[in-house]
């Protein structure tokens, strides 16, 4: 096969609008299908950070909407393998207009000392730090809110509370820059703690914990689960990366949706190309004839047929992994901010490997047929051939 | 003159294979656009028919979602007794003091648990909404018993007749199954108020309360007239804008299936074109032909790009065909709002439909356009001289 490649590269440099349309159409297939893989990859296999891989969520069994006791903080600390835990408190309410969904971002109470020990890929200066820690009332901002909402150091922004009857006055100290965190808002637990009606200070909505090791995470899960599970309060505990993960099965089923286009996109690639495939073969029955009396046997001929079309596949194949790469750039933009998993969007070699190996495949499956049956026309009836 | 529509019909049926299979390729893009489509357009169905154009929603200032929204009994007390809300057959006010929160259930799509939403009311709740039992009873005040919609205990095992939950403190049992007739309520869990309210710990704040205005021209004035009172300091919505809001939740899934099948569609014109091409270089000399009998540039240019547009009605129909056992199928979203899943029906309307036939035309006069003017600009001479 590989002996007549440049055979059937330049059998496919003929009709050159042709294989044109089809490397166009099989680039645009692809540069779709490599996208689609890559959301998919960074739904549902994110690559864990080394910092979050070592961190786990306590939440109330049944939901989020419902509390568990602050004193869980203390007892959870001494389950073997926690490092650190923090009171991880989501706040809800509204900043400025809440029917703007621009200003929705996640606002979250937490002991700040303990905070930046479970925030270790975290990077703020220092003394931002030390006015985090001091201040109460202080609160930080990732960058990237920061610059969408205009936030600076010094300014003092309001939070009116709807799930907690409160309104908080809060000063931002510090813009942070976290992979973990985009879009988020992380204030100080005490001074929301102190606002509350006595009754709910003594519940909170989530325990953020540290491992000491990455491996004894699911160890861990399971012991702060086992210690609760007869409590008024049972808890679910997950590593961070499943508990972000929780949110995704919110937009539906989709992982179904990505998985059907997926197929749909690869079925369609294969008809268009195959059909073209098919058209050309049919254009040089008699060529065939010719090869075959020049001494060619049907294999080779399979084989430069086959070649055509892997090659004008894979050519596809690469233009629309460029593309993809290209694009990975514009739909982290655009689906990053409600969708935290796209953030970190890329085409990973081995998405892009498999997107290759779809091309490949599509190559091979889409000319065999058509290459079958000329290998396997006899001489005298491809030399008779009228196309 | 125009050339008759039976010789574009007989050259598709001619070249039977490459016409099946470049239609196969445009109804693969198609069906992705109507099965996204199908997808909004059921979920839209079951918030539209959510909601009585007498129904007000009163929350919390502010406030656009039941789940973070506080109405205390005090609050209750006063609102009920505003002019404008119609009496119940006893000469009481259809006013319902509602407690939301949401509980988590495991089912095939999500071993994770998804979030359903769960409404603590009185027995006046039930009436003002208008439901049916399709099994079982209704909940009893003061019992750990549920009533659960029929799409949540269709689609949640732990959720049918006979069957507990563990949620609050302790154990409810499901009691009977309700329809609302293809609305919200049917993905929603009823309990009663006062019992649900005692185990989240919150015997006074309820989320909302559901008041039913004696006319449609009344529930505005009430709106305005509860939003006026200072006592109150509350939001009132009607029903229907709650629930219409909510159809926000199916944006991600079409923006991402719109773009899907526009890179989609793309790819398909390229295929088309290619098929168009082949065709037209095929019939090189019938081409001539035509011109010497006397038709026009303007009439061959016209047939191809006909034949194209029969090409991709083929397409569309199959399309069509494809999709259209989707429509009744079950899924379900979740949506930020509720923060709990809704059970809708894909539905694969005659407006779908209609939709996609029309996108596949346009990918026809795109792909078409290009090879029929080619085919119609060559010389007679020239044409007839092609072999």
């Amino acid at each position: 096969m590989f002996r007549y490649f440049s055979l059937a590269f330049k059998n496919s440099l003929r009709n050159r609008r042709r294989s044109a349309l089809t490397i166009s159409s099989i680039a645009v297939s692809l540069c779709l299908l490599g996208l689609l893989i890559a959301v998919y990859h960074a739904l549902f296999y994110p690559e864990q950070t080394p910092s979050q891989a070592l961190r786990l969520v306590v939440r109330h069994k049944v939901s989020l909407g419902q509390a568990i006791p602050r004193a869980y903080e203390e007892k959870i600390r001494h389950v073997p393998g926690v490092k650190e835990v923090t009171v991880w408190n989501w706040f809800g309410g509204s900043y400025k207009d809440a029917r703007d969904p621009k200003n929705f971002f996640a606002r979250m109470a937490v002991e700040p000392k303990p905070f930046f020990t479970l925030r270790s890929s975290l990077e703020m200066p220092e003394d931002e730090r030390q006015a985090f820690i001091r201040d109460r009332q202080g609160a930080i901002v990732s960058k990237d809110l920061a610059e969408k909402l205009d936030f600076k150091v010094g300014q003092r922004i309001t939070l009116v509370g709807d799930i907690y009857p409160i309104n908080l006055d809060l000063h931002i100290v510090g813009i942070f820059d976290d992979p973990d965190a985009p879009l988020t808002m992380f204030f100080n637990w005490e001074y929301l703690s102190n606002a509350l009606p006595v009754a709910r200070r003594n519940f909170i909505s989530i325990v953020a914990a540290l491992a000491d090791n990455p491996d004894d995470v699911p160890q861990i899960a399971k012991r702060i689960d086992d210690m609760f599970a007869n409590s008024a309060y049972p808890t679910k505990t997950e590593s961070e990366q499943q508990f972000a993960l929780s949110f995704v099965g919110f937009l539906g089923n989709i992982k179904l949706f990505l998985l059907a286009i997926c197929a749909a996109v690869t079925f369609t690639i294969l008809l268009v190309s195959g059909n073209t495939m098919a058209m050309s073969v049919r254009e040089r029955i008699k060529e065939v004839g010719v090869l075959k009396t020049l001494g060619f046997n049907n294999d080779s001929i399979l084989g430069i047929i086959v070649g055509e079309a892997v090659s004008i596949a894979m050519i596809g194949g690469v233009l629309g992994l460029l593309f993809a790469f290209l694009m990975t750039a514009v739909v982290r933009k655009a689906a990053g901010s409600f969708m935290p998993q796209l953030h970190h969007l890329s085409i990973t070699p081995l998405t892009a490997l498999m997107a290759l190996g779809v091309a490949l495949l599509i190559g091979v499956v889409s000319s065999f047929i058509p290459a079958w049956n000329a290998a396997r026309t006899n001489i005298l009836d491809s030399l008779r051939y009228a196309g | 003159m125009a050339i008759p529509l039976s010789y574009n019909f007989r050259n598709l049926v001619v070249r039977k294979t490459t016409t099946l299979m470049t239609a196969a390729g445009i109804a693969m893009t198609v069906a992705v656009l109507l099965a996204v489509l199908a997808l909004v357009a059921g979920l839209q169905s079951a918030f539209d028919s959510t909601g009585d154009p007498l129904h007000v929603l009163v929350m919390r200032k502010g406030g656009n979602s039941e789940l973070t929204s506080l109405l205390t009994q005090q609050q209750f007390q006063i609102v009920k007794i505003f002019p404008g809300i119609a009496t119940g057959h006893d000469g009481q006010p259809l006013a319902s003091l509602e407690v939301v929160s949401v509980i988590n259930l495991p089912n095939a799509d999500n071993p994770n648990g998804m979030n359903i939403t769960l409404r603590g009311l009185a027995t006046r709740g039930i009436e003002m909404r208008k439901l049916k039992l399709t099994a079982g009873r209704w909940f009893q005040p003061g019992q750990r018993e549920v009533t659960v919609g029929k799409a949540t205990a269709k689609r949640y095992p732990n959720a049918q007749l006979g069957k507990q939950l563990r949620f609050g403190k302790g154990l409810w049992t499901v009691v009977g199954i309700m329809d609302s007739g293809g609305g919200a309520v049917d993905s929603e869990i009823f309990g009663d108020g006062a019992q649900v309210a005692s185990d989240f710990n919150r015997p006074d704040t309820y989320s909302s309360a559901l008041l039913q205005a004696t006319e449609e021209v009344t529930a505005a004035a009430l709106k305005k007239s509860l939003e006026d009172d200072r006592r109150l300091n509350v939001t009132v919505m009607s029903e229907k804008e709650y629930y219409e809001a909510q159809t926000i939740s199916a944006r991600p899934v079409k923006f991402l299936g719109i773009f899907v099948c526009i890179i989609m569609a793309i790819g398909s014109c390229f295929a088309a074109m290619n098929t168009m091409y082949a065709a037209v270089a095929r019939r090189a000399k019938e081409v001539g032909t035509l011109r010497i009998l006397g038709f026009t540039r303007g009439s061959i240019t016209l047939s191809f790009l006909i034949e194209s547009l029969l090409l991709s009605l083929l397409g569309g129909l199959l399309a069509c065909a494809i999709t259209l056992p989707l429509n009744g199928v079950t899924t379900g979203m979740g949506n930020f709002v509720t923060f709990s899943e809704t059970s809708f029906n894909f539905r694969v309307g005659p407006e779908v439909m209609a939709i996609g036939i029309v996108f596949s035309l346009i990918l026809g006069a795109l792909g078409g356009f290009l090879p029929a003017r080619h085919a119609a600009k060559k010389e007679i001479l020239a044409a007839l001289r092609d072999v």
